[in-house]
């Protein structure tokens, strides 16, 4: 009973966000477009109107959407694991979507891993939870050559505590436009 | 006056941070050690002497575990050679051995150290030398007696006069941290920094030599492993594939580096030739192959995999082939190296959720546990085979340990400040 109500929380707490900033959007929107435009070029047009058609809220680069699933460019592991939770599965097809329609658009995969255990098998267990996701995009049609994938293993810890929720947070793979 | 006391002051408080950045205490040992008196050694020069050499070879064989020595405030007479020696005072104080020494002032910057080891009980000398030294070399001159001392009592050559090669971490302001790669020598003194970046720095390994340090630099943005001369400062980028470039091990001729890299798609262990530059695979598998580690004979590398679905340690030819499986006891075994002599693995295991320092016997297969914290990593055997150092947590900090090979003598090595880890100890000097 107590799950199903944890899992509500962020379903609600992004309604709540959408309706919130859907104000204040003209402004940035106007500062990416015009950023877009200088590009001059017909696939950078072509990404800009596809943003568009999001239902008007949003006007400038998806990426910078607060509210898209693009938002979210941490992606975090079970200890030990580095296959991506089903939880995650919907921001890598947005990712990928995303990717898919901007050929020209690179994330650099960042992987990381908790400091229990030895750095440099650490830093294999860092590039196999890239590799996942990588995998995840290439499935959905993402050319090679626009992710770049890297292991930091455990030596860039985002938290810095020895405890569970400092190793939960460091278990991860930061996505990097 | 005042200034006087003010740089009297500062002198003091300068002191430890200037020279010994590493800080030793034995935690645990030195049951059944054999009773030893370091005298003060006599002084012929001007002012006061520059290193109180008595001191660095008592401290030495302290913290060795194997010996006790005998507090000054307990020596009844301070003898300077052995015909001032009057053996049945120290035989009454329990002391089974007995050093004395002078240092003279000799021409412009140097000195001449003489030292006698005596046997207490038979009265008479064991070993003596007269050793010329300049006054930069007068802390290793101290630990090159305090290694002649350990060898002719315990038949084993002492490692006092050697370095350890270590990382440290040191946040600076917004999630930035200043990463270096220091040595220092065996004892905490004389840190040095070779490499300082604010990407991370990883796995330093000694050549056989003493000469070169490999690692690993994130400085370009990724993984690559570098090659630089630890007296000359100079270094050469030896693999920056795509991928992981890392774990480097320097084969015992010093002419090979076993490494990993994951251009193939996946960690794998290869050779590379630093004469040649060619590269041999010496694994290949679907699973994360890293962490090699060269026989003392050259003939094998044992390396981390998790091929069997957890990480164990496996044994392969140098030239590849056939892994077979070294370690089955626990769920986590990772990081092994070879002791000096080849019939031990020390390496990182997991018990109980506990990440420990052990040692495995590869003769018998039996593994020892000897290190008691929670997230110990990087074991390194000294170049005797006496000890195991290995990096440690301390509260928050990242500290270094060192335990006996036996288990029963333990030491801590704690930096001024920030946190110090992958503790690499030197081969012996040649």
């Amino acid at each position: 009973m107590k799950k199903v109500q944890i899992l509500w929380v962020p379903v609600l707490l992004t309604l709540l966000l959408a309706g919130c900033s859907s104000t204040p959007t003209g402004d940035q929107a106007g500062a990416e477009v015009s950023e877009q435009s200088t590009g001059a070029d017909g696939s950078t047009a072509g990404a800009s109107t596809s943003a568009a058609s999001q239902g008007g809220e949003w006007q400038g680069d998806p990426l910078e959407n607060p509210n898209s699933l693009l938002a979210t460019r941490v992606i975090y592991f079970d200890f030990d694991q580095s296959t991506v939770r089903a939880e995650y599965l919907d921001v890598i097809q947005a990712h990928a979507d995303y990717l898919a329609a901007n050929p020209q658009a690179v994330v650099r995969l960042e992987g990381h891993a908790d400091e229990k255990g030895t750095r440099e098998y650490n830093l294999g267990l860092g590039e196999n939870r890239a590799n996942s996701v990588r995998s995840l995009m290439l499935a959905q049609g993402v050319s090679d050559n626009q992710l770049v994938v890297v292991s930091y293993g455990e030596e860039r810890p985002a938290a810095f505590e020895h405890n569970e929720e400092s190793w939960a947070l460091n278990r991860r793979v930061e996505l990097i436009y | 006056m005042k200034r006087f006391l003010f740089s009297l002051i500062l002198f003091f408080t300068w002191q430890p941070a200037l020279f010994a950045e590493l800080t030793i205490e034995i935690t645990e040992g030195v049951e059944g050690a054999l009773p030893i008196a370091v005298v003060p050694f006599s002084w012929q020069g001007k002012g006061a002497p520059p290193v109180d050499i008595a001191e660095v070879i008592s401290a030495d064989l302290q913290r060795s575990g194997r010996f006790k020595s005998l507090p000054r405030e307990d020596m009844l007479a301070r003898p300077t050679s052995v015909d001032l020696v009057e053996f049945k005072d120290w035989r009454a104080l329990g002391i089974e051995n007995l050093v004395v020494g002078q240092v003279q002032a000799h021409g412009a910057g140097g000195y001449q150290i003489q030292f006698q080891l005596l046997d207490v009980f038979r009265g008479e000398q064991l070993t003596g030398y007269s050793i010329p030294t300049t006054a930069p070399n007068l802390r290793n001159t101290a630990h090159r007696i305090a290694d002649l001392i350990y060898e002719k009592l315990l038949g084993v050559p002492g490692a006092f006069a050697t370095r350890v090669a270590y990382i440290t971490s040191t946040k600076l302001a917004e999630g930035e941290s200043s990463i270096k790669l220091k040595i220092a020598d065996a004892d905490g003194y004389n840190p040095e920094t070779i490499v300082t970046s604010t990407e991370p720095l990883m796995s330093p390994a000694w050549s056989p030599d003493g000469q070169r340090i490999a690692y690993v630099s994130f400085e370009g943005g990724q993984s690559a492993i570098y090659v630089q001369g630890v007296y000359t400062g100079t270094r050469q980028k030896v693999t920056s594939f795509k991928g992981i470039n890392g774990a480097p091990a320097w084969s015992p001729d010093g002419r090979k580096l076993a490494l990993t890299l994951s251009k193939g798609g996946n960690p794998d262990i290869y050779v590379y030739d630093l004469t040649t530059r060619k590269l041999k695979t010496i694994t290949r598998h679907y699973a994360i192959d890293t962490e090699p580690a060269w026989s003392p004979d050259g003939r094998s590398i044992v390396f981390t995999s998790d091929r069997g679905g957890r990480p164990q340690i496996y044994r392969v030819s140098a030239h590849g082939g056939k892994a077979q499986r070294v370690t089955y006891q626990n769920s986590y075994n990772a990081r092994a190296s070879f002791s000096p002599d080849g019939k031990l693995l020390t390496l990182v295991t997991r018990e109980e959720g506990k990440y420990r320092i052990a040692v495995q016997d590869l003769e018998s297969g039996v593994m020892q546990v000897l290190s008691q914290g929670s997230l110990d990593e990087s074991p390194s055997f000294a170049p005797n085979g006496s000890m195991v150092i290995y990096a440690s947590k301390s509260g928050y900090r990242g500290v270094l340990a060192a335990v006996s090979v036996d288990g029963r003598v333990r030491q801590r090595l704690a930096l001024q400040e920030g946190d110090v880890r992958e503790p690499v100890w030197s081969p012996f000097n040649k």
